[in-house]
């Protein structure tokens, strides 16, 4: 049976609220933040019919979701692990050592950048400069910055994404009744 | 430490809650500006002598003034959140920090150009400070900060908060509005420019989060006042957030004029280079500038300390100087590698061209590509001239600044690390002690 691609109650209402921050008949400016919760809603990532579902909210063709969702780097076009490691890898990290963090991760869950671990758990990323370079080397897992990082705290870090084994999305579930404006 | 105009209470507990931002003088910069016209306002802001925190350094005053305010038509004011500038943390901190300051500077500008609805474009990666400006701005519409007849003005304002996808192009401001539409970030021709024609074709003010920021103080202590801090056309303070091999990486508020050698090597800023090492070259304003070896940061050719300012900091031109840009301060000691270092800011610049120019899309690949086999060992006696052609054929041949600002490094690099070039290229042994890291996903092969 295929599955259905519906927002559940309390996200669609907060996309009703996004799309209403825009003037009428601009409904298409909340497709940025609307394809963040359907990342989130969707397993971390956004298949064909996650974007035409999207597209069916904003009252837009479906190729004007493909064409913005495929400019994007946060934008997951195929299926990701329940984490998605993001390795900072531009100058300032690099400097500090960001090489031998991927290198570590890459060995210690024996897979390459890109992939992806065999039990869905871990898909590493090299991502570009996260905007905390005074904390370098960083790492992002869904919406929580890991600064300062060492192959010792990565260890820990992902041993203790294993343990609670929750998928991470940018756009974290805990804030979707946050904000009623 | 120099006057802390932003960061005075950012060690406050609670500052980020509306209470104790209030009960820190908070919103009483919007309660003196709701007393006063708008028009009076852009002049206070023109006094000032503030100019743009987000790289160009426009000034903020003369931007506001060129707003067109045809009857009937809205117009907005949206803040350049997207803060992607390798080396630029200032704006995460500060809005991480002190959201009500950012969201009090979007009520106060708002009000001085007569726009009823604002937006901050806040990049995408960090989605958690938006949940953070989110509550702040919650917070401001239940106190009657936000929404219809503010603190019983009879001015309404809507503030709302955009996350971006991932894309540093979203920082220039056409791109940023395309995305703020819902569209890919491809920069548009100007003009007609955003203060003619921005967001859905109306008149709109794109300003960084750290010059919105600083209209607060300049309301609170008056335009005359702000522009007696710093030096020359360089007035107030600026957020410098500094990284790389230095022992107190952090984001620092100082006043401009600084001398860059009491940044680099105070005790209350950068606190020298790392582990007593030399210095090698400083990336002075984010990845974008000319990158200057040690003796050209800390003194001028004319043989003059060089300041933290605008102009200082511009001396010489490109030839021996740099510019202020974001404010990004990236310390490089003996043991970097400024080729390296090149070769990982021009893959930077090719992952993000948005690929509408094609001096961009192929030129920063080319580069790319050059500089790899150099990094490889298999460089070529020609490689430094054919990395200086392309560079050159990119410079100011795009319809946005992301060219230049991919030709800029590249140019400065060969200008005054040559030596560095042809070392690797004569001998490649030498940079096999010198980490770095690729990706393998956006690595395109070495050149033939
Ligand atoms: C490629 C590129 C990236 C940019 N990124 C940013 C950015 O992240 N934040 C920012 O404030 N300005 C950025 N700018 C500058 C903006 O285009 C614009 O000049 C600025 O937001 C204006 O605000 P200001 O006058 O307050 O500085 C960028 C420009 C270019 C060409
Ligand atoms: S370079 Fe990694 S956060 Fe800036």
């Amino acid at each position: 049976m295929s599955k259905e691609y519906k927002f559940s109650d309390e996200t669609l209402a907060l996309a009703q609220r996004i799309i209403k921050r825009y003037p009428e008949g601009k409904q298409k400016s909340a497709l940025l933040p609307l394809l963040h919760l359907a990342q989130m809603e969707f397993d971390g990532w956004l298949s064909a019919p996650a974007m035409d579902y999207v597209a069916s909210l904003l009252k837009i063709q479906p190729i004007e979701v493909y064409e913005v969702a495929s400019f994007y780097t946060m934008f997951n076009l195929k299926p990701a692990g329940k984490c998605l490691i993001e390795v900072c890898r531009t100058g300032p990290c690099w400097l500090l050592g960001a090489e031998d963090i991927v290198k570590h991760i890459e060995k210690k869950l024996n897979i390459k950048e890109g992939e992806t671990t065999p039990d869905g758990m871990f898909t590493l990323k090299t991502v570009e400069c996260l905007a905390a370079c005074g904390t370098a080397p960083i790492i992002q897992v869904g919406e929580t910055y890991h600064e300062n990082m060492t192959c010792e705290k990565v260890d820990e870090m992902l041993n203790d994404y294993k343990s609670k084994g929750e998928r991470k999305t940018h756009f974290d579930k805990k804030h979707v009744n946050a904000n009623q404006h | 430490m120099g006057k802390q105009l932003l960061l005075e209470h950012v060690n406050v507990p609670g500052i980020e809650k509306l209470d104790v931002y209030r009960a820190h003088g908070g919103y009483k910069a919007l309660e003196k500006a709701l007393r006063m016209k708008p028009d009076a306002l852009v002049e206070e802001v023109k006094k000032s002598g503030l100019r743009g925190r987000g790289g160009a350094g426009f000034p903020t005053g003369m931007k506001w003034s060129f707003l067109a305010k045809p009857e009937g038509v809205p117009r907005h004011l949206v803040c350049n959140a997207d803060e992607s500038e390798p080396g630029t943390f200032k704006d995460r901190y500060l809005m991480s920090h002190l959201p009500h300051l950012l969201v009090e500077g979007m009520i106060v500008s708002s009000f001085a150009l007569g726009a009823n609805t604002s937006y901050i474009y806040i990049r995408g990666e960090l989605l958690y400070v938006y949940h953070i400006l989110e509550k702040a701005i919650a917070e401001a519409y239940a106190a009657g900060l936000l929404g219809k007849n503010i603190l019983g003005s009879g001015y309404d304002l809507d503030l709302y908060v955009q996350p971006g996808g991932g894309a540093y192009i979203c920082g220039e401001e056409t791109a940023l509005i395309e995305s703020l539409e819902g569209k890919r970030g491809n920069p548009r021709i100007k003009p007609p420019f955003p203060a003619v024609a921005g967001v859905w074709g109306r008149p709109t003010v794109v300003n960084n989060v750290e010059t919105i920021a600083a209209t607060v103080p300049i309301v609170n202590m008056g335009g005359e006042e702000y522009a007696k801090i710093g030096v020359g056309k360089s007035t107030g303070t600026k957020l410098i957030s500094a990284c790389g091999h230095i022992n107190k990486p952090g984001v620092y508020e100082i006043e401009l004029g600084l001398p860059v050698e009491e940044f680099l090597n105070s005790d209350q800023y950068c606190g020298g280079v790392k582990s007593g090492r030399k210095l090698k070259a400083v990336v002075a304003g984010g990845s974008s500038v000319p990158i200057l070896p040690a003796d050209l940061i800390l003194t001028t050719a004319k043989g003059e300390p060089r300041l933290m300012s605008y102009e200082s900091l511009a001396d010489g031109g490109f030839q021996t100087g740099t510019m202020l840009g974001s404010g990004g301060f990236i310390v490089l000691d003996e043991t970097a590698s400024v080729v390296k270092n090149l070769w990982n800011f021009t893959r930077f610049y090719h992952h993000e061209s948005c690929g509408q120019c094609s001096p961009c899309r192929e030129g920063t690949g080319w580069m790319e590509k050059v500089l790899h086999r150099i990094v490889e060992g298999h460089g070529k006696p020609e490689d430094i001239d054919l990395l200086w052609d392309i560079q050159s054929k990119i410079d100011g041949k795009t319809i946005c600044p992301l060219g230049d600002a991919a030709s800029w490094p590249v140019a400065s690099a060969i200008r005054h690390f040559r030596a560095e070039f042809e070392e690797y290229i004569k001998h490649p042994e030498k940079i096999k002690d010198v980490k770095h890291y690729y990706s393998v996903r956006n690595q395109t092969a070495p050149v033939a």
